[in-house]
C-alpha cells in the first residue's frame, strides 16, 4: 500500500471512534430512561410536609388530645463516610441510646440507602431533644426532623379516642396515600375520624447537591403543594364528668356510660382500669404494651363496648314494659311469688308490675314472660314457644339490645337477644319450649349487653319510649354534627306504659326498702334500678342503671362495677355521684364520695 | 507573488475556526461546572471561568506570537525543545509537588505548570525533524529505533509521574511513525493485544472450578486456549500456505503466541499489583463486580449526567448534576458531562462532530504539503489530538477506563491549553508557508 493511502485508514479510525461516541450518546441519552431516573433520584429530593393533625376537643372545647413537638434522628451513611465516619460511641453518649442498639439502627440505614437519610430513633421529647440538640453538629450524616406526636393532655377517655401510631404494612398496602413511617389513628376515634382528623400532606421538590443538602426547589416549585391541616373533632364528652368518673373508678374494674337522653350525645365513657395513651406512644410504646397486655385486670379493654354482661333484674324493666303493650298483664295484675319454680328474694308474696320491680320479684315475669311466649295459641307446646319467641326478640331489639345501636360508636358490640334461630342450632328445630328458655325472662341466660346498651336502656326510660342512636360526636371542622349521627329509634311501646315503671324506678332509689337508695340525690329525682349480675364462682358483678331528673332528664347512666357485690352497694352510689356531678357541678355527698374513693378491686376485704 | 501576502491570508481558517469555537463552548461549560447554585460571575477572575477566560486571552496572544515566527525556528530549535522538555519531565519527578498522587506538576504560588503538555508538541516537532532529515525513513532499522526513543523517552517519564493517560497520548504517536512506513501490522497486533487484554481481565475476575486443582482463575483457562489454538496453528497453516513462506509463518505464529500468554500473564499479574481503587477502575469498565460501592462513583454519575440530558438537555447553567457537585473533576476531565446534561444529545453530537472535523481537517492539511516535516509534525499533532479525544470521551461515555486527561481546548487548565495551542499553532504557520517556503 503506497504510504499516502494510509491517511485513509487514520481517517477511518477517526470517523469510527466518532460514530462508536455517537452511537453511545444515543444509547445514554435517547434510550430508556434508567440514567434519567437515576439522576433524578440522586439529585431530588422529596420533602413531606405533615400538616397538623386534628386536636380532639370535649364538648365544652377542653382538650382532649393534642400534638406536642418531638424529634426523630435520621442518618445518612453516605455523609458520615465522606466525613470520615462517625463516632459511634460518642454518638451514643450524647444521645443517651445504648451502643449495640445504635450500631444495629446504623447497619439498617446502611442497608436501606447510603445516600438517603433513614430514621434510626424516632419521637423523642422536645426536653430530651433540647439536652443534645447542640451536640449534633459534631456528628456528620446525623440530621434531626421535627414530628409532632399526640399526646392526652389529662390522660383520660383512652379507651374512646383510641391509639395513633405507626402505620403497618397493611396500612401501606391499603392505597390510602400512607407511606412508611407515617402515623395514623389505629382505634377509637382516631381511628374513626381519621379521614378529617389527618389532612393532607404538603410535599416540596428540592434539589439536592452531593452532601444531600437542600439547595433550590425543583422547577421553582411547580410540583409543589402545601399541607391541609387536619379537622378538629368535638366531641361529645363532658371532660369534668369524664374525669371525674376516672377518679371514681380508680382502682376498680368496670365501666360506666353516661349519655344525655334527649340527644343520644354520650356524656362519659369509663372504662376501668384506665391508661393514658401517652403511654402507647413514643419510644416506651413497646414496653408499656406488653405490660398492659400481660395485666390480669386488662387494661387495654374497653368495658363500656367490649364488655358483654347479663342484663339480670335490669332487664325486668323491659319485660314490663312489652307486657303491658302486649295486654298480657295490667299495671294493677297481681301474680303469686312462687319460688317453687323460680328462686326469688325478700319478703312479699302477690306484687303488682311496679312492686314486682321494685322487689325484683323473679316469678313474677317468670309468668309474664310465660304469658307472652307460651300462649297456648298452637297445640304443641314447642311450635307454641317458637311462635312466642319469634314475637318477642324483635320487641327486645327494639330497645336496641342486641344491635350495634346505628353503628356510630367504633367498636361497639352488639350483645346478644336470642331468638328462634339460636335455640334451634342450641337444642334442634322443635326441641324447647319456654321451660328450656325461662332464664331469659329475668335478664339471664343467653341475653347479652355491654354497658352503652344499658346506658342507653336508661335514655329510653327517661324518654318514655325513644332513643336517639348514641354518638361521640359534637362538630367536625366547626361544620356541625355529621347529619348521619341523629337518628331516632321507637321502641314501639306505648308511652303510657312507661309511667308504672318510672314510678318502681323512682321507689328502687326514694322507698325505704328499695334496693338503690344510695343511688339518691339531695334535690333531685332519681329513677334507676339496680343488678346483680353473677360472674362463675367470684363475687357478683354491682350494676345500675338510672336517668335524672325524673321529669325533663339530662342524664341517663349505667355503671358497672366487677365483682363488688350487689348493685346498690357500689354502682348506685357512684351513680349517685356521677348525676349529682353533672347536674349540680359539684358534689356534696363527700362521704359517699370517700367511700367509694377509698375502694379497691377486690371488694371481698371491704 | 505569494509571498507577499500576509498571514492572515495564508492561514487555515477552518480549523482556527474550529478551535475558536471549542474554546468558547468550553469557556461556557467550565462556567456551568464552576459557577453551581449560583449565577455566573462572568468576570470574577478568581473563579475557574475568569481564570479560563485569562489563559484564552494569554493563549491567543501566543497563537498571534507564533504565526509571526518563521517556521524555520521551530526546526531549528526542534532538539533543544525537545532537550529542555526532556530535562524539565526529569525535574519534575524530582521537585513537582504531589497532587492526587502523582508528581506531574510545578507550582508556583498560586500557579501550576504541568510540563508534560509542552513535552507534546516537542516530541511531534522532533520526530517531524527526524524523519524529514535525507532518507530518513523509517524503512533502516536505525530511524525507526531513535523515533521510538523520541516518543518512548518522555512515554517513560510521565508513566514514572505516575500519569497513564499522557504516557498513551504519546503511544498516540504510533500513528505518525505509520504513515510514516511503520508496519501496518504494528496497528493490528495493538488491536489483538487489546483483545487479549480485555479477555485477561475478564477471565482474570471469574473463578472456575478445573478438575484435581479446585478452584481456580479463570486466566488459566485462557491461557490453556491459547496454547491449544497456537499449536493448531502451528501445525495447520503451513500446509496452507505458500511453501516458501511457511519459515516466517510459523515463526509469526509462534512469537504470536509467546506474545499473547505473556501479555495475558503481564495483564493478570500487573492487574493484581495496581493499588485498588485503580484495579476497580478498570473492573468497573467491564461489568465487573466490584464490592466497593463507590468504585464505579464517578463513572456512573458521568453517565447519569449525561443521560439525563435527553435530546435536548435541560439547558445551559440548569443542569442539577453539574451544578450540585455529584460529577467529580466537572471543569477538567468530566467537562464533557456538563455538554451531555446541559445541552442534551444535539449539543454532544455537536461537540463530536467539532472534533471530528478538527481532526480530519488536520489530516488533510497534513496530505497537501509539500514539506516532509510539516507534513510529520501534522501527523503528529493529528495522533496528539486524537489521543485526547478518544481517551477522554471514552472515559466520560464509560467505554474507557478512568483516565484523567483534558478534553482539548474545552478542559479548564492554562498548561494544557497552552500546550495545545503551541501544538496547533505551530502547525498552523508551517501550513501557511507550504507554498513560500521549500524544505
Amino acid at each position: 500500500m503506497n504510504l499516502r493511502e494510509r491517511q485513509w485508514v487514520i481517517g477511518g479510525i477517526i470517523l469510527l471512534i466518532s460514530l462508536i461516541f455517537i452511537g453511545r450518546l444515543v444509547q445514554l441519552q435517547l434510550g430508556p430512561s434508567a440514567w434519567k431516573d437515576y439522576a433524578a433520584r440522586i439529585t431530588e429530593e422529596r420533602e413531606i410536609i405533615d400538616p397538623a393533625r386534628g386536636l380532639i376537643l370535649d364538648r365544652s372545647g377542653q382538650i382532649l388530645l393534642t400534638n406536642i413537638p418531638s424529634y426523630d434522628l435520621l442518618f445518612t451513611p453516605r455523609q458520615a463516610r465522606l466525613a470520615g465516619g462517625l463516632d459511634t460511641l460518642g454518638f451514643s453518649q450524647t444521645i443517651g441510646l445504648d451502643a449495640e442498639r445504635l450500631i444495629q439502627e446504623l447497619a439498617r440505614a446502611d442497608a436501606y440507602a447510603s445516600y438517603r437519610p433513614s430514621t434510626i430513633l424516632k419521637q423523642i421529647p422536645n426536653e430530651e431533644y433540647a439536652q443534645f440538640s447542640g451536640e449534633l453538629w459534631r456528628f456528620p450524616g446525623v440530621q434531626s426532623k421535627r414530628r409532632p406526636i399526640r399526646t392526652n393532655t389529662g390522660g383520660y377517655a383512652s379507651h374512646l379516642l383510641g391509639e395513633y401510631r405507626e402505620t403497618d404494612r397493611e396500612d401501606l398496602e391499603s392505597q390510602q396515600g400512607y407511606h412508611l413511617g407515617d402515623y395514623k389513628g389505629k382505634s377509637g376515634l382516631e381511628l374513626q375520624w381519621e379521614g378529617r382528623l389527618r389532612g393532607k400532606r404538603g410535599l416540596k421538590y428540592h434539589l439536592v447537591d452531593v452532601r444531600n443538602d437542600f439547595r433550590e426547589p425543583l422547577s421553582n416549585g411547580a410540583f409543589d403543594s402545601l399541607p391541609v391541616e387536619g379537622e378538629n373533632v368535638t366531641t361529645t364528652l363532658d371532660l369534668d364528668l369524664q374525669a371525674y368518673g376516672e377518679q371514681l373508678m380508680g382502682n376498680k374494674r368496670g365501666a360506666i356510660v353516661a349519655i344525655d337522653p334527649s340527644t343520644g350525645e354520650v356524656l362519659a365513657m369509663v372504662s376501668a382500669p384506665s391508661y393514658s395513651t401517652d403511654f402507647l406512644s413514643g419510644k416506651n410504646r413497646g414496653t408499656h404494651y406488653a405490660e398492659m397486655l400481660k395485666d390480669p385486670a386488662k387494661p387495654l379493654f374497653n368495658r363500656t363496648m367490649r364488655a358483654t354482661y347479663r342484663p339480670g333484674s335490669i332487664f325486668k324493666m323491659i319485660q314490663g314494659l312489652i307486657a303491658l303493650d302486649e295486654g298480657v298483664i295490667t299495671t294493677d295484675s297481681r301474680i303469686f311469688c312462687n319460688r317453687e319454680i323460680i328462686g326469688c328474694h325478700g319478703n312479699h308474696s302477690l306484687d303488682n308490675l311496679e312492686q314486682a320491680i321494685v322487689h325484683s320479684c323473679n316469678p313474677y315475669f317468670h309468668e309474664v314472660m310465660k304469658r307472652m311466649v307460651q300462649t297456648g295459641k298452637s297445640n304443641n307446646i314447642f311450635q307454641d314457644a317458637s311462635d312466642g319467641l319469634a314475637r318477642w326478640s324483635p320487641r327486645i331489639k327494639q330497645f336496641g339490645l342486641g344491635t350495634d345501636l346505628g353503628g356510630h360508636l367504633p367498636g361497639l358490640r352488639s350483645g346478644s337477644v336470642p331468638d328462634t334461630t339460636l335455640y334451634n342450632r342450641m337444642y334442634g328445630d322443635k326441641r324447647w319450649a319456654y321451660s328450656t328458655i325461662y332464664s331469659i325472662s329475668i335478664g339471664e341466660g343467653e341475653l347479652l349487653t355491654t354497658p352503652v346498651h344499658m346506658a342507653n336502656l336508661a335514655s329510653i326510660m327517661a324518654n318514655r319510649g325513644w332513643f336517639i342512636t348514641p354518638h361521640t360526636v359534637l362538630d367536625i371542622g366547626g361544620k356541625g354534627k355529621p347529619a348521619s349521627l341523629d337518628s331516632l329509634v321507637q321502641t314501639g311501646v306505648n308511652p303510657s306504659a312507661f309511667a308504672p315503671i318510672i314510678q318502681a324506678m323512682q321507689e328502687v332509689v326514694e322507698s325505704a326498702e328499695g334496693t338503690g337508695i344510695q343511688a339518691q340525690v339531695p334535690g333531685i329525682t332519681v329513677c334507676g334500678k339496680t343488678g346483680t349480675v353473677q360472674d362463675g364462682d367470684r363475687e357478683t358483678h354491682s350494676v345500675f342503671m338510672a336517668f335524672a331528673p325524673k321529669d325533663n332528664p339530662r342524664i341517663a347512666l349505667s355503671v358497672y362495677v366487677e365483682n363488688a357485690g350487689s348493685g346498690g352497694d357500689w354502682a348506685a352510689p357512684i351513680a349517685s355521684l356521677m348525676m349529682e356531678q353533672f347536674l349540680n357541678g359539684s358534689v356534696t355527698q363527700k362521704e359517699k364520695e370517700q367511700r367509694i374513693l377509698r375502694a379497691t378491686y377486690p371488694f371481698s376485704e371491704q | 507573488m505569494r509571498r507577499t501576502q500576509s498571514i492572515g491570508q495564508r492561514i487555515d481558517w477552518l480549523t482556527l475556526s474550529i478551535i475558536g469555537i471549542l474554546m468558547l463552548i468550553g469557556w461556557l461549560n467550565v462556567a456551568s461546572a464552576t459557577a453551581g447554585a449560583s449565577p455566573v460571575d462572568w468576570f470574577d477572575w478568581g473563579s475557574k471561568q475568569g481564570k479560563q477566560l485569562i489563559w484564552i486571552l494569554i493563549c491567543s496572544v501566543l497563537a498571534i506570537v507564533i504565526l509571526n515566527i518563521e517556521g524555520e525556528f521551530f526546526i531549528r530549535t526542534s532538539i533543544l525543545h525537545y532537550v529542555i522538555n526532556v530535562a524539565l519531565l526529569l525535574a519534575v519527578l524530582v521537585i513537582g509537588k504531589k497532587v492526587g498522587g502523582a508528581r506531574s506538576w510545578f507550582g508556583f504560588g498560586s500557579i501550576s505548570i504541568q510540563p508534560s503538555e509542552f513535552a507534546k508538541p516537542s516530541a511531534a516537532l522532533l520526530l517531524a525533524w527526524l524523519l524529514s532529515r535525507g532518507d530518513g525513513k523509517l524503512r533502516n532499522m536505525k530511524t525507526l529505533l531513535q523515533s521510538l526513543a523520541i516518543v518512548g523517552i518522555p512515554a517513560a517519564l510521565t508513566l514514572l509521574q505516575p500519569d497513564a493517560g499522557t504516557t498513551l497520548v504519546f503511544g498516540g504517536l504510533i500513528f505518525a511513525l505509520y504513515r510514516e512506513g511503520l508496519s501496518g501490522n504494528v496497528l493490528i497486533a495493538g488491536f489483538c493485544a487489546l483483545l487479549v487484554t480485555i479477555a485477561s481481565i475478564l477471565t482474570g475476575a471469574s473463578m472456575l472450578d478445573y478438575p484435581l486443582i479446585g478452584s481456580q482463575s479463570a486466566v488459566g483457562l485462557l491461557w490453556m486456549i491459547f496454547v491449544t489454538v497456537g499449536l493448531l496453528v502451528w501445525q495447520l497453516i503451513p500446509n496452507m500456505v505458500v511453501p516458501r513462506n511457511r519459515k516466517r509463518v510459523k515463526r509469526t505464529a509462534l512469537i504470536s503466541l509467546a506474545a499473547s500468554i505473556l501479555l495475558s500473564a503481564g495483564v493478570h499479574t500487573g492487574l493484581e499489583q495496581l493499588p485498588r481503587h485503580q484495579r476497580e477502575r478498570v473492573q468497573v469498565l467491564f461489568g465487573l463486580d466490584v464490592s466497593n460501592p463507590d468504585a464505579d462513583y464517578n463513572i456512573r454519575h458521568a453517565k447519569a449526567a449525561i443521560g439525563s440530558g435527553g435530546l435536548s438537555g435541560k439547558g445551559f447553567l440548569n443542569g442539577p448534576m453539574t451544578a450540585y457537585g455529584f460529577v467529580p473533576e466537572q471543569e477538567t476531565d468530566f467537562i464533557f458531562c456538563t455538554v451531555g446534561e446541559e445541552w442534551g444529545f444535539l449539543g454532544s453530537v455537536v461537540v463530536i462532530l467539532l472534533f471530528t472535523v478538527l481532526l480530519l481537517r488536520i489530516l488533510a492539511l497534513a496530505e497537501r504539503q509539500r514539506s516532509d516535516f510539516t507534513r510529520v509534525y501534522a501527523y503528529g499533532v493529528v495522533s496528539i489530538l486524537f489521543m485526547h479525544y478518544l481517551i477522554n470521551v471514552g472515559m466520560v461515555l464509560g467505554l474507557a477506563p478512568v483516565i484523567g486527561i483534558p478534553l482539548p481546548f474545552f478542559s479548564a487548565g492554562g498548561s494544557s491549553l497552552m500546550g495545545f495551542t503551541l501544538l496547533v499553532f505551530i502547525l498552523l504557520r508551517l501550513d501557511a508557508e507550504r507554498f513560500s517556503v521549500l524544505r
